[in-house]
Parts: structure tokens; sequence; C-alpha cells
């Protein structure tokens, strides 16, 4: 492990030992770091690895448990962000830390402003922003505009600025690109690499390879909340960093596709050139009976747009929906449940959409089939509870009980439950969109098992993820968005990493014929 | 986007109260007995704003101290009732020789200086819901006030009363340079400080304020302390316009509910991190305004109520429109 | 959980399985606060005294019954005040109009307690205006309605004999009528929150309203809902509150905004919605009652049983009803 060696004169902070614990879980376990100043350094590992944990830690979000944090070779120690940022380290988080209702200069000033006679000066204030933006590469974003006025990959270019205004020395970015399009990911690649020059420590986690390829110096993988290597750049081999992640050989985690042949059944679900706002435009797509269709792209292409308008939810939809070849009109999650449509939509976020935490395993899984199993308003207890034990069983929910509040179950068993309560419906058409985030592999391989094992008894799958392994392993047929347009459909053999990057990134162009316009 | 569209963006909901505040106040005006009579002279046009001013800057004070609490996503359900402590204790205090006036006005303001921070530390350090803390502190305010004075009573220092409500100048209402002092001494400072930022950065949203590493339990300490200092200002002022101190639950549930009213008037944000105590202070005005238009047209002051009422359920039905651009239904529910 | 015991769980209701630690703590006041009333009045602790108190109780736990359901879904009801004046005010105009106004008196105050608050549900539903203005709102426009209606004077009519024996009658000797109603309304209460699909909609809505809609229910109707019974039974204790003073007044409805939303929340229920039990509420209502009885009987002035009042409520949230530490 050279990168660790303790002569560098780079070394510019390390953490020794560090652990925390939530409740029983444990989410970081005796974790060194080294960071090193004018270098990138990639952290590597999956959903719950403790990655998150440990960016927090050093941001001065949570209080470690155990260990010490070790900057210019003193130990330091951080009570609040605030301090964090007093010693020079500044972090982009994945859950934007902006203030809606503050203008773009207010917030990349928020922390310092400069003041006069004690009051903010919003000139200073004003030229502080336009020279942060414009080392963000972001100099077109108005300081004045309010933040809540901006898109997603707009904020995220506001956020690196309020990283840079504090002139950290440290720089950690938390799955910074996700929200970003291409051009953007391009412009933050170059101000990334301008300031590595500058002699930055950068601190990079990011899902994605490719990026990791170009811009990493060293990278360090973590799994299940513990380090398991540190190694410089391009002395592994992909599949090797990926064993390394997930902690045993890659293969054997996707259930076999089987063979499908083209049929002339109507599909159960069919778009006909949907659109919406500017956010989707012309989607037209089938998904056949036992079918999974993945939906792939960078994220922020309108895929959940997409799921969310096929369920109801948006307003203003143009084009067509046809359920059994039928057109239906779904103007609410209630219209898409119905028993003439059978739709079912696992949410983004489990947490806010999915679940209702504090309320009981009971009551979450039975929650989306009240209806069915009561006689004017009044619940079949017998009923919901030989349903409920149904369910637990089927999907192996792990709980000690059912009437615990759900938030205590893990985040695998969570997702459960989020499924569970809409299996219990026995919907036709299921709409997944990236159900394996932040989830355990043991339980993401048993969801792979169950798609595919709902799709053999005839369920359509419509299936966003975030992951392209997901989406090569378990997806009949990919469609890759981007922009809100379907620029290519790959299928069989050909879904592999590289056509989805490609198209993702819409390099070679829209090849599928008719959605080019 | 010019500049100048920025800042229109800005204060759209300040002007917006500025409007309907002017508008308002124009057709009570013009239909004024006393201007209709000698038409738009300064003395008639002075003597009506005085009259019109002294009733409504009571509101505005309170409705200030509301705005500051309201924009940290909080809620001070008994500003109304410091209002009325404060109005019975000044009634007592603000009597005498200048010096003993003055000391009296210290003692006041200080009084509901503390009562603002008692709120303050519930809400912060006790971790309670601002909205059930305040219920139960404006309990213990209203039963103070009565222990002051349960019977109504008292009197104030008639000079300082009258030149504080008198005309400056013999033209402008001195209450309103008294309110535009006070805006100038509290709030421009507060809006422009820190913590006032981070006040409005925490009722925006907390998490984000948080990660920024602003001082989110000092501003809200802040916002608290100055609304009940706000309040007692206003309590001061009653003291001055009625020469009495009067522990009124009515009057004080009364203030507390308008504040709000006037605050949503004022294009503040109940769920915090928007608006400014200047749209409030129109608001109230505005406010106050409707309230007497009827007087103007000379309806039976029965119907005031109910007038205020439906004007009131139009003015926030009105926001409502808002909706009809919502394209994801989920934005319902944030 | 094997088969066996599971059909013996049930049997018990939901509100006793899980005894959650405020509505515990909320007993343990009740009792603290017997034991200290009867140091002061001996005979505080004699059945006739006790009963009285909660026939008192009753009219409150009435109209904290609506509240709770509002406060579960997350809102808040500002328009009791007017809805009980008006629900009160409208039996006894009603009763003015011979026999059929007398039989549909009840009814009719109800009635026009229940229309406020479909206002109140249609804003918060349907416009999305927050709940503590449109029901402040609602408030004022009641309290304008009944101005206008009454001259400002206090209103003549008098309540029915139907609204009096409610109130103040005893159908099973020693068991007061009022009681019997805020019981009936209790067990509603109880089976619609715990048994029905409204009941777990309306925690649902409390916890997270997205995940309720996402998951396919209609809860701008749940809400609707919720907001009318919380009118109607606002209404309904200003019925009995006329019943019991044989007339309505103007502001009878005012000290009983701040004892409901106490009430509820001193039972456990969380203001910000999604988690409490109707036995907590009538933990509240009684420790409210009791509270207030006590004072009275120290012949405490009203000043100083407003501050211990104040005072007593901060103390006993401080106690269970804090939110958690943010880190």
């Amino acid at each position: 492990m050279e990168a660790e060696s303790e002569g560098r004169t780079g070394l510019l902070f390390r953490m020794e030992g560090i652990s925390k614990r939530y409740g029983g879980v444990r989410a970081l376990e005796n974790a060194d770091l080294p960071v090193t100043a004018g270098r990138i350094h990639a952290i590597l590992g999956e959903n719950g690895a403790g990655k998150s944990t440990l960016i927090k830690v050093m941001a001065g979000v949570v209080a470690p448990d155990e260990g010490r944090m070790l900057m210019d070779g003193r130990e330091v120690r951080f009570s609040s962000p605030a301090d964090a940022n007093a010693a020079g380290i500044a972090c982009i988080f994945q859950e934007l830390s902006l203030i809606p209702d503050l203008s773009v200069a207010d917030n990349i000033a928020i922390s310092d402003p400069p003041r006069r006679f004690g009051l903010i000066d919003r000139r200073a204030q004003r030229r502080i922003a336009e020279e942060a933006l414009a080392r963000a590469g972001a100099s077109d974003i108005h300081p004045r505009t309010l933040v809540k006025d901006l898109p997603l990959s707009r904020r995220q270019m506001v956020e690196i600025a309020k990283a840079l205004a504090r002139n950290p020395r440290i720089l950690i970015l938390d799955e910074a690109t996700s929200a970003l399009t291409a051009t953007d990911v391009t412009k933050v690649f170059s101000v990334l690499k301008r300031l590595r020059a500058e002699g930055l420590a950068l601190l990079y986690i990011s899902h994605r390879m490719h990026e990791i390829a170009e811009l990493a110096d060293e990278c360090t993988v973590f799994r299940n909340g513990r380090k398991v290597a540190t190694y410089q750049a391009g002395t592994r081999t992909d599949t090797e960093v990926i064993e390394m992640m997930i902690g045993r050989e890659y293969s054997n985690v996707f259930p076999p596709k089987p063979a499908r042949a083209a049929t002339a059944e109507t599909p159960p679900l069919e778009l006909k050139k949907l659109g919406w706002t500017g956010r989707l435009r012309d989607i037209s797509l089938t998904v056949g009976r036992g079918e999974v269709v993945g939906l792939g792209g960078l994220d922020g292409q309108g895929q959940r747009e997409l799921l969310l308008a096929l369920f109801g939810v948006l307003r203003g939809c143009t084009g067509e929906v046809l359920v059994d070849g039928k057109p239906v009109s779904i103007s609410s999650p209630a219209a898409a449940r119905k028993r003439g449509v059978g739709m079912a939509l696992i949410p983004e976020d489990r947490k806010t959409e999915g679940l209702m935490l504090p309320m009981t395993v009971r009551e979450n899984l039975s929650f989306a089939v009240l209806d069915r199993i009561s006689r004017a308003g009044i619940i079949d207890h017998a009923e919901e509870n030989r349903l409920i034990d149904e369910m637990v069983k089927l999907l192996a929910i792990k709980t000690a009980g059912v009437d615990i509040p759900v938030g205590a179950l893990s985040g695998g068993n969570q997702q459960k439950v989020v499924i569970a309560k809409w299996l219990m419906r026995q919907p036709r058409i299921i709409l997944l969109n990236d159900p394996t985030r932040g989830i355990d592999v043991g339980t993401k391989q048993e969801l792979y098992q169950l798609l595919r094992r709902l799709a053999d008894a005839g369920a359509s799958i419509l299936f966003y993820s975030t992951d392209y392994d997901e989406l090569i392993g378990c997806c009949d047929r990919v469609l890759v968005l981007y922009d809100g347009r379907v620029v290519r459909t790959l299928e069989g053999d050909g879904i592999t990493e590289h056509a989805l990057i490609a198209s993702a990134l819409n390099i070679d162009g829209p090849t599928s014929k008719g959605e080019a316009a | 986007m010019k500049e100048w569209r920025y800042l229109i963006a800005e204060q759209r909901s300040t002007l917006l109260a500025i409007g309907i505040f002017a508008l308002m106040f124009f057709i009570y005006l013009v239909n004024h007995p006393a201007i209709e009579g000698n038409g738009f002279t300064a003395t008639a046009v002075s003597n009506v704003s005085q009259t019109a001013a002294n009733k409504a800057v009571l509101l505005a004070f309170v409705a200030m101290a509301q705005t500051l609490v309201v924009i940290t996503a909080g809620i001070d359900l008994s500003v109304g009732m410091i209002f009325i402590l404060t109005n019975c204790l000044a009634s007592w205090l603000v009597v005498g020789t200048p010096l003993e006036t003055a000391f009296g006005v210290v003692v006041v303001l200080g009084v509901g200086l503390l009562c603002g921070a008692l709120n303050g530390l519930i809400v912060i350090v006790g971790r309670l819901q601002p909205i059930v803390a305040t219920i139960a502190t404006g309990s213990i305010y209203f039963g103070l006030a009565l222990m002051l004075r349960p019977y109504p009573g008292g009197s104030v220092n008639e000079d300082l009363a009258d030149a504080l409500t008198g005309r400056l100048f013999g033209f402008i209402p001195s209450s309103l340079v008294a309110l535009a002092v006070v805006v100038l001494v509290i709030w421009v400072p507060f809006s422009r400080s820190l913590l006032g930022r981070t006040a409005y950065a925490s009722g925006s949203s907390e998490a984000a304020a948080y990660m920024s590493g602003v001082p989110i339990g000092k501003a809200k300490f802040l916002a608290y302390t100055l609304a009940g200092l706000l309040a007692s200002i206003g309590g001061l002022f009653l003291t001055f316009f009625t020469y009495t101190g009067e522990a009124a639950l009515a009057s004080g549930n009364a203030y507390t509910l308008f504040s709000i009213a006037a605050v949503v008037l004022g294009g503040v944000s109940l769920f915090g991190g928007k608006g400014s105590a200047i749209g409030a202070i129109f608001g109230a005005l505005a406010f106050r305004t409707i309230g007497d238009l009827l007087f103007v047209f000379d309806f039976d002051p029965l119907w005031q109520p109910l007038f205020q009422g439906v004007v009131l359920l139009v003015a926030v039905s009105l926001g409502a429109f808002a909706l009809f651009r919502v394209r994801n239904r989920l934005e319902w529910f944030q | 959980m094997s088969e066996m015991t599971r059909p013996a769980m049930l049997r018990f209701p939901k509100l006793f399985r899980r005894v959650d630690p405020a509505v515990a703590t909320a007993f343990a006041c009740i009792v603290l606060l017997l034991i200290f009333g009867s140091l002061n009045e001996p005979n505080f602790l004699s059945p006739d005294y006790l009963l009285q108190q909660l026939k008192v109780a009753s009219f409150l736990g009435v109209i904290a019954t609506g509240m709770m359901i509002v406060i579960l879904l997350g809102q808040i009801d500002l328009s009791v005040p007017w809805c009980v004046a008006m629900g009160g005010m409208m039996a006894c105009a009603a009763a003015a109009f011979g026999p059929v106004g007398e039989a549909l008196a009840i009814p009719f105050g109800i009635f026009c307690g229940m229309l406020i608050g479909l206002v109140n549900g249609v804003g918060v539903a349907y416009l999305r205006i927050p709940s503590m203005i449109i029901t402040l709102a609602t408030n004022a426009v009641a309290q304008g309605l009944m101005v206008v209606y009454t001259g400002g004077f206090s209103p003549q009519d008098s309540a029915t004999a139907a609204m009096r024996i409610i109130a103040t009658g005893e159908l099973i000797p020693g068991v007061p009528n009022a009681v019997i109603i805020w019981a009936i309304i209790g067990a509603g209460a109880v089976f619609l929150l715990t048994r029905t699909t409204f009941g777990r909609a309306v925690y649902a809505i409390g916890n997270r309203e997205r995940a309720a809609y996402l998951s396919g229910v209609d809860t701008r109707r749940i809400v609707l809902i919720a907001f009318a019974i919380s009118g109607a039974l606002s209404a309904f204790g200003g019925v009995l509150l006329a019943g019991y003073a044989s007339k309505a007044a103007q502001s009878m409805g005012d000290t009983y905004l701040l004892p409901s939303i106490a009430a509820v929340v001193l039972g456990g229920t969380s203001i910000l919605g999604g988690r409490g039990s109707y036995l907590g509420t009538i933990a509240g209502v009684i420790l409210i009652t009791l509270l207030q009885s006590i004072l009275s009987v120290m012949q405490m002035p009203e000043a100083g049983r407003q501050v211990i009042y104040g005072i007593v409520i901060i103390g006993m949230l401080l106690l269970y009803g804090r939110s958690p530490a943010s880190r």
C-alpha cells in the first residue's frame, strides 16, 4: 500500500480507527484514511458500505464513537459542520445543503458572509459569489437567482461554488455529479483537475467507474463499514475492484433470463408519444407480459418523471397510455392501482414516499390493500393477518414481529416491506424507481430473483436503476433516456456496460428510429 | 434578467402588500366623511391618517413580532398576551417624572424581551413545538397581566403619550415615525445580520442550514426574543393610546390571530424562510384599513367582523391559485 | 407469533396493548392531582364530586375528540371557539321555530359546525392552505355571522328540553347523560381510529402524506372528512354547553380552544401528527379538567390559575413531549 507511506510531505489529514454505530447497526468500523494534498482520492463502495458515514464524520455532521482525526499532524475534533469548515474541510453533500428560499449569492456566502459594521455587505458578498461561480465554471448563474428557481443540475454547480468560496484545503464530493448533465460533468472535471493542480486534496465519492478511472489518483474501497484496501489508480482491473466492493466473485448475482420469443399478443402496457412539460418528450414504449424493461441513462434524464407520469402523479401529460390495448386516463395513484389497471409503483425514496416509518410493519404492509380487506370501511383483521403472514414469509422479511415500527428494520427489509405492500394487490404492471438504493447485497440478490419470479408469473415490469450492472443483469430490454427522450433501445446481449454508458452520454447519437426528432 | 427584475422578484410579496394597502387606504380616504366634506386638504388627510395610523400601528408592531418568529418556521401564539402584559405593566410604571417614565419604559421593554427569551428557551432548549409552547406561555403572560390589572385602570405619562400619538411638524402621525424608527433600529439590522440570515435559512430548510454550519439555535433565540421586544413596544403604544391598562383576554387573542392574518397578507410564508417585516407591517395596515372601510361606507358596524373574516378567507384562498401551476402532484405534500 | 396467541391478542384493543409512556405519565399526573386535591379539600375524592368533574370533562372531551383527529393529521383546528358558539346558538335558534325546529335543534346545530369544518377541509385538503390560517379565517367568518345574527347582544333563544336533558339529565341514575354521550363518542372515535381504513389513513397522512398518497389513498378526501368531523364535534360540544347553561352565549367557545389542544397534546398525541391514542386524549381531558377544578377549589384567583395552568402544561410537556435531539 504505497499510498499510505507516512513520509509523504503532502499528507494533510488522517483518520485513525474511526468507528460509528447507529443503534445496533455498525456503519463504520475502525476506518483509516490518509488524505494527501494535490491528489484526488476516490472512495468506492456499495451503498451502505460506510462511505456516507465516513464523509459525515469528516465534515463534522456526526461525531465518531471511537478513533481520532489528525490535521497537519495535530488531533482535531469537530462538533459541528462549522468546526470542520473552519479547519478547511468543505463538503458537497449528496443531499443538497442549499437553502431554497435564499439567493445563490446568499447561499454561497452563508457560513461567513462579508460584513461591515456587523451587517452583511451585499456588494462584497456578490463579488465573492461571482468569483466562486467562475471558479466552479458556472458563471452563467446569476448570483441573485433564488436557489429554488434553479434546476437540479445548476443547484449542484452552486453547491460546488459554495464549497470553493470557503477556500478549503480538503474538498469532499459525495456523489456530486449524480444530478449533472453530461456537459456539466465535463466542466466539473476540468475544475476538479485545476483544483488538484492548485494543491487541494480532493475526496471523490462516486458509483461511476469511468469517472473514477478518469479522475482518481488513488482509491480506497469500503465494504460493510470496513476499509478493504487503498491502491494507486490504474493498478487494479474493474473486475477486481468490483469484487473488493461486493466481497465475493462477481457472478451468479442475477437469475438467468428466460429466452423470449416475439409474440403478437397485446402488451399490457403501451405508451404512445408521452410528453410532460419538456421533461419528457415523445416517449413511446411497450412492456410485454412477463417482460422486465429497464430504464437507463444518466440520472435525471426523465426516468423518474416517466414512472410518476404513468402512475398518475404528474399533471398535464400529453400522449396516450394503453393498458391491455385500451387507452386509460390515470389521474392519481388511486386510479393507477384500480383493478382494471393494476399498477404498482415502488417509489424512489422509501423513507418519505414508500413507508410511514413510525407506523408498524403491519400497518405499512396492509396499507395499500385496505380497500380490499375491509367492508364498509371496517378492516377485516383476520384477513389482514393472513395476508401479512403470507407476505412476510414470501419475501422473507426479517422482523421481530409485525407490530414494531417499520423504521426499526434494516434498509433492505424496509424495502421489502415497500414491495410486499404492493405485491399484496397482485399488480400486473410494476414500476420500480431505483429500488435497490441503499440496501445490502444479499437483499439485492433476493430482489433480483423476486423480479424475475414476478415476471415469470406474468407481471410486466418497468425498472429504473442508477446501477448499470442491475440493468444488465435483470432486464430483457433497456431503454436509454437522454434529456427526456428515449435515445436508444438495447436488447438481449446488446445490453452491455459499454453500450449503456455510450448511449447514456448520448455519444453516438440517437439510433432507435422514431424517437429522434 | 435585468437587475431591477431581480429586485422586484425579491420584493414581490412586500410590494403586493404595499399595493393592497395603498388601494384600500385610497378608497378609505376618498370616502371618509372628513374628506368628502372638505376635499383633499392637507389637514383633513393628516387628521384621518393620524387616527387610522394610531389604530393600525399597534397591529403593525405585533405583526412585526410575529414575522420574526414565522421566518424561522415557528409561530408565536403568545404575542398578543405579551402585548397585553406589557400594556398592564406600562399602566403602572410609565408615569411620573421624565426619569421615572424613562425607567418605566426600559422595564416594560425589558419584560417583553424576557417573555420572548423564555419562549425561545422553551422552544429551542426544551425542544417543544412552538405552537403548544407559546399557547402555554401565553396563558402565563395573561395570568401575570391579570395580576397586575384585575380591573382596567392605571395611567400613563400623558406628555409622552400625546407626543407619540400626535403629529410631528403638525402633519406626520408620530406613531408612524416611531414605527419607522423601530424598523430601522430592529428589523433592518436583524435582516442584514448573520443571525437574521440564519433565521431565514433555518426556516427555509433546517437540515440544509445545519449542514451549512450556521448558528441555528442562536438565530432562533434572537428571533423569539426580539419578537417579545416588538410585542412590548406594541403594548407600550397601546397604553399611550388608551391611557390605561386592561387585561382583556379577547383583545390579546384577537391581536395574536390578527398578527397571523397580517403576516400572511404581507406575504410572509408560514412555512418559514420567506417574507419581510415590511410586508407584514403593510399587511397589518391593510388589514386594519379593510376593517375600517365598512365604517366609511356607513355600514352597520355589526357587519365588520364578518366582513373582515370574509376578506381574510378570500385573501388566504388567493394563494391557492399557484396550485394550478403545479405539474407534479407530489409538490402538494412539501 | 404463533397462531394460538394472535386471536387472544386481538381481543385487547390496540389501546392497551402498547401503553405509550406519555399516556402512562398523563395518568400518573391525574393520580397525583387527585392526591393533591384531596389534601386541600377532603370532599375531592367523593364519588359525587368526581362524577361532577367527569360531567364537566365530557364537554371538553367531545370537543377534544375532533381536535385530536385533526391533530393526528398533523393539522390544527383554530375554528373551535366559534364552531362551539355557532353550534350552541344555532341549536337554540332552531328551537324558536316551533316543534319541528325543536326536534331538529340538535342536528341543525351540529350541521352548522360541520359546514365550517367542510370549508376548513376544502381549504386544507384541496387548496393546500395551512390549516392554521384557514381555520383562523373561518373562525372569523363564523364569528362575523353570529355577530350579525345576534345583533351584538347575547342571544335570547333558550335551549330545548332535549338539549338540557342530554347535557344535565341522568338517564342511568347516578351517571350524567353528558358522560354517556362522551363515552359513546369516545368509543366511536376509538373504533374509527383503530378498526377502519379511515383511521389508518389518518395516521398515515399524519406520518407522511406523500407516502399515503403514493399508496393510492385519496388523502384529500380523508382530510376533508376529518375537518368536517372536527367542526361537527365542536358544534356538538356547543350544543351540550348551551343545554348545560340553558342558553348559548357569544364567547362560550373561547375557553375551549386552548384546553382542547392542550388535552390532546398532554395525552401524548404528537402535535406534528401521526402518533397518539384516544386513551391519551381521555387522560389529557381529565387532567385539564382536574387541574382547572383544583385551582378553583383552592380559590385561586383567575390570574393565578392562568399562570399555573401554563406552567403545568409546559412542565408536563418538558417531561414527555420533547422532540428528539437533532444529532
